[in-house]
């Protein structure tokens, strides 16, 4: 007559399984629909997790779609630690690999920019290097020099026109999306995340700086095409450069030149 | 153990809420919102942003009572240390006044299920939860309240009354207990026994807290009442009279109102207090 | 001012647009101080309120293990109209393509 939490587990996410024995009302009848307020409870506050943590999705595919493909990931995928806050890491792969919505391509990458923002929201705080600062660095001592990315800084790549798509269903009159592939980084200037598209080669030129690279050899990354004045120029905006590390002579930076990818 | 001092180092006797990030401005407005405030744990447990940088705005103004709702004490397994060590993170640097969690499971092997589910009353149960709130009170270097939780069913195998049982509890840890009388209410109406002589069998002497807070009402197969804890709405007339009885035999206690679902705007809320706090002004003289 | 740096940048190119970066500072996105409203702060919070009840999702014997699932609502994707991405193959905006999966 025990129940035992595997036993009350199994039941719980798979409504097909009976009752299991051994809980009861008040008068010593069995619990019945009772045990339904805990299915609920877990499936329904996992399904709000999602709806509000995927707003666009939920946008893109319609509230009641959401709340179908929700169900099925939260079976698969229930949360792995009591944080709700970063519930869902995993949304964005099972939408890649989800069967019935494999024709909307760009569902997965939209999920991991919605990740990503909720992520920057909770990242350590950082304040920005004033502009003077990088100003004061020598020209010579430019391409050695090693930016720290404040903590907040997420980059998302996309073969879709992400940042098209997140603004189209997020501002009022945004622009239909364009048939292009867009790379976004979210910058965090204060509390609030926000996403930015990047020109060509600001994703790599980024992931670069990210991996400690020295300046010149993040530029390389960025390719024949890219541009750093803007991009410098919104990572100074935006209070994301959280660190200079000028690399002397005496601090050999880990990166080469020719491994810069 | 006890080597910091929080800022507050004692809950006062008055109303407090549940903090809603939507009420801040509203809160840090009023000149006389409410005596202390109540977070979920979970809820700041971020490496930092808007919530952190509001707690510590809220802590210099406010007693802070944390609310664990994820360490799931009541469950088979052991104590999550990565948990353990992010309480014992959020209990340094805030210094609460007071820190709380609930008898209730919520961790299964790896998955966590964000729901409070129930366990049976068993010796087996009692010896488990004892350990794992001793080794809590360990690893954060203070007394916790354990919370009574809202019943929906009974297990069969029980052999201890919640009361009973809860007691004995702060027997073997020396823990102490967080009454939330509108769960009694709800358990009591569910599982069909009276809630007056619950709260007489309680060890009010070792409440250090009391919560209150809205519930919606279902049936069961038989169409008996089924009460729900959704904390969506004002709490009940029976409530506030289960709260003059538990109060006239307590003593004024801290006394908190939540409101987790569809939650109001502030001025609403803060009604709710006000009428926590002539419940408290029967008993103060 | 903008200024290309070609791979292997030379110093006074990087510092040229360095200094372009710098000089552009004070511009548009410094305004950008007001509170942005995407509803992440209220993404996933933890609480200990129960859900609503005996009868919703939890209940449900729909089948939640296969592709099984009709369409019973349209989303903004309708709107969007992607017929070459970057991988050059044509994408359909429609959801109809998920007619396929519906019971037989």
């Amino acid at each position: 007559m025990s129940v035992s939490q595997d036993i009350f587990r199994a039941a719980l996410l798979d409504a097909a399984q009976p009752v299991p024995e051994g809980l009861l009302d008040g008068q010593g009848r069995a619990a019945g629909r009772r045990y339904n307020v805990y299915r609920n409870n877990v499936a329904v506050s996992l399904t709000e997790a999602l709806e509000v943590g995927f707003p666009v999705i939920r946008k893109l595919i319609g509230p009641e779609n959401f709340k179908h493909v929700a169900g099925q990931f939260l079976r698969v995928a229930p949360p792995t630690s009591p944080l709700m806050m970063f519930y869902g890491s995993e949304f964005p792969a099972f939408l890649r690999d989800f069967e019935p919505l494999q024709h909307l391509g760009y569902l997965s990458d939209v999920a991991r920019l919605e990740l990503a923002l909720r992520q920057s929201y909770h990242a350590a705080d950082a304040e920005g290097i004033a502009a003077d600062a990088l100003a004061a660095v020598p020209p010579e001592a430019l391409g050695a020099l090693r930016l720290e990315l404040a903590p907040a800084v997420r980059i998302v790549t996309s073969d879709w026109p992400i940042f098209d798509i997140w603004r189209f269903n997020t501002s009022e009159n945004a622009p239909k999306p364009r048939a292009e592939a867009q790379d976004v980084v979210v910058l965090r200037d204060g509390f609030d995340p926000e996403p930015h598209l990047l020109p060509k080669g600001g994703a790599a030129f980024l992931t670069a700086i990210g991996k400690a690279a020295p300046l010149e050899c993040a530029v390389d990354a960025g390719g024949d095409k890219f541009d750093l004045t803007p991009v410098l120029g919104l990572l100074l905006n935006t209070n994301a450069i959280a660190a200079l590390h000028p690399t002397g002579p005496n601090h050999r930076p880990n990166h080469r030149p020719s491994q810069g990818t | 153990m006890f080597d910091t001092q929080p800022r507050f180092p004692e809950l006062p006797a008055l109303p407090g809420v549940g903090y809603k990030p939507q009420h801040f401005a509203a809160i840090m407005a009023d000149p006389d919102p409410v005596g202390w405030l109540e977070i979920h744990a979970e809820n700041y447990m971020g490496a930092g942003g808007r919530p952190i940088a509001q707690l510590r705005h809220l802590s210099e103004r406010f007693p802070i009572s944390v609310h664990g709702v994820g360490l799931s004490i009541g469950g088979e397994g052991a104590l999550d240390p990565d948990h353990l060590a992010r309480l014992k993170h959020l209990i340094n640097w805030l210094q609460p006044t007071v820190f709380s969690e609930h008898l209730a499971w919520s961790t299964h092997g790896a998955e966590f299920l964000n729901d409070l589910l129930p366990l049976p009353y068993t010796n087996a149960t009692l010896t488990r939860v004892a350990d794992h709130i001793d080794q809590l009170q360990e690893v954060i270097g203070r007394q916790m309240m354990l919370e009574n939780p809202s019943s929906y069913l009974a297990f069969a195998e029980s052999t201890w009354a919640e009361p009973d049982f809860l007691s004995e509890i702060t027997k073997r840890t020396g823990c102490g207990l967080l009454l939330d009388v509108n769960n009694v209410f709800v358990s009591a109406t569910n599982l069909g026994f009276e809630p007056r002589a619950y709260i007489d069998a309680y060890p009010l002497d070792k409440v250090g807290e009391i919560h209150l807070g809205g519930h919606d009402e279902d049936e069961d197969d038989h169409g008996a009442p089924l009460l729900i804890d959704s904390h969506g709405k004002p709490v009940v007339d029976p409530v506030w009279a289960l709260l003059d009885h538990t109060l006239a035999r307590s003593g004024p206690r801290p006394i908190l109102i939540e409101w987790d679902t569809d939650v109001p705007d502030w001025p609403i809320l803060a009604a709710e207090a006000t009428r926590a706090a002539t419940a408290l002004a029967k008993v103060a003289a | 001012m903008t200024v290309k740096i070609t791979p292997r940048a030379q110093p006074l190119t990087l510092a040229a647009a360095v200094l372009a970066a710098i000089a552009s500072q004070g511009s548009e996105a410094a305004a950008a101080t007001k509170e942005k409203c995407y509803g992440i702060s209220m993404a996933g919070q933890n609480g200990c309120k129960a859900g609503p009840g005996t009868t919703c999702a939890g209940t449900s014997t729909v089948d939640y293990q296969g592709n099984a699932w009709t369409l019973v609502d349209k989303g903004s994707c309708l709107e969007i109209e992607l017929p070459a991405m970057a991988d050059g193959s044509p994408r359909q905006p429609s959801l109809e393509p998920l007619d396929r999966d519906l019971p037989a």
